[in-house]
């Protein structure tokens, strides 16, 4: 996934948690960037007509954004559950977030084929947990009791 | 989250080639699905695809071999593979090619998938200044190698396909 990819995506999370514009700061941490570094995306999002910078309020992503964010989610959804359900990764959150960068959206749709993903994806993404809603519940009953 | 395109740790490494090795495990399980789903008069009637096939069972079984050397290197973990094939087949049935056509351009996209990955991948350890505790120059000369090889593979593919349009 391409450097724009995972800030549409990251911009995208921002804005459902917050029902509204994306924080430039927020953006920034949720990155792990500088907010300069930020806010240069965030003009090269825009001339690609994929966002809009609301002054004082941050950024919000164009229908097009939009879409573009949506496909984002999905392949990381993809990596997430690969991770998990293949792999077996207990950590598989902070492993996608890693690999997020390297994993190309072709790819990811080669994992797909050995996946079974819900229809509802990407909307079962839960951006506060930062797993899908139905992924987390298998995680819980499969874990053994402590 | 990172938004750099690097490899930055043993684990993080053996993590992609992992991913790598079930990459060319759908690969394999695929073209030896197509393989199995040709009727007998068909194979005999088609050389040419049944020997496109068998090559990439068998490339697709080494590439596994060479992925899995350098993992045993790195000391991760196994990855639990053989559930695989399992797994391509409980997915199978929605994405069956139906015709020749079908066959070619499913191996086609397998090629292309293995290219972009290996591609992706040498980028990344380029990028990095990251010391892995297997050779950097060995590494990146296999999966170059590697990707040589799936270079061919979609000319291989894509030589059938046009000779048939």
């Amino acid at each position: 996934m391409n450097t724009a990819d995972q800030y549409v995506k990251a911009i995208y999370l921002l804005q459902e948690m917050e029902d509204g514009p994306a924080a430039t700061g927020a953006l920034a941490d949720m990155l792990d960037v500088s907010p300069a570094s930020a806010n240069e995306m965030i003009g090269k999002l825009e001339d690609r007509g994929l966002a809009e910078h609301e002054k004082y309020k941050g950024v919000r992503l164009t229908d097009d954004g939009i879409v573009r964010a949506r496909d984002a989610l999905k392949t990381y959804c993809i990596i997430e559950r690969f991770l998990a359900n293949v792999l077996d990764v207990e950590e598989f959150r902070a492993e996608a977030r890693e690999l997020e960068p390297v994993i190309d959206d072709i790819v990811a749709d080669r994992l797909d084929t050995i996946i079974d993903r819900n229809d509802e994806c990407p909307d079962c993404f839960d951006p506060e947990t930062d797993a899908c809603c139905y992924l987390e519940v298998a995680e819980v009953e499969e874990r053994p009791a402590d | 989250m990172s938004v750099g395109r690097r490899v930055t740790s043993d684990h993080q490494l053996a993590r992609l080639l992992q991913i790598g090795i079930v990459l060319e495990e759908v690969v394999e399980a695929r073209a030896h699905h197509h393989y199995q789903s040709l009727a007998d008069d068909e194979r005999e009637s088609d050389e040419e695809i049944e020997e496109l096939l068998e090559h990439a069972v068998e490339e697709s079984a080494e590439h596994r071999d060479r992925l899995e050397g350098i993992i045993a290197d790195l000391d991760a973990e196994s990855i639990p593979f053989e559930d695989i094939e399992t797994l391509v087949e409980a997915q199978y049935g929605n994405t069956e090619p139906e015709d020749f056509d079908g066959v070619l351009y499913d191996q086609l996209c397998n090629e292309e998938t293995a290219y972009k990955f290996y591609d992706d991948l040498i980028d990344a350890i380029s990028a990095s200044e990251a010391q892995f505790s297997v050779d950097r120059e060995h590494l990146v000369r296999l999966l170059t190698e590697i990707r040589e090889e799936e270079a061919e593979g979609v000319e291989s593919v894509t030589r059938i396909m046009e000779t048939r349009e």
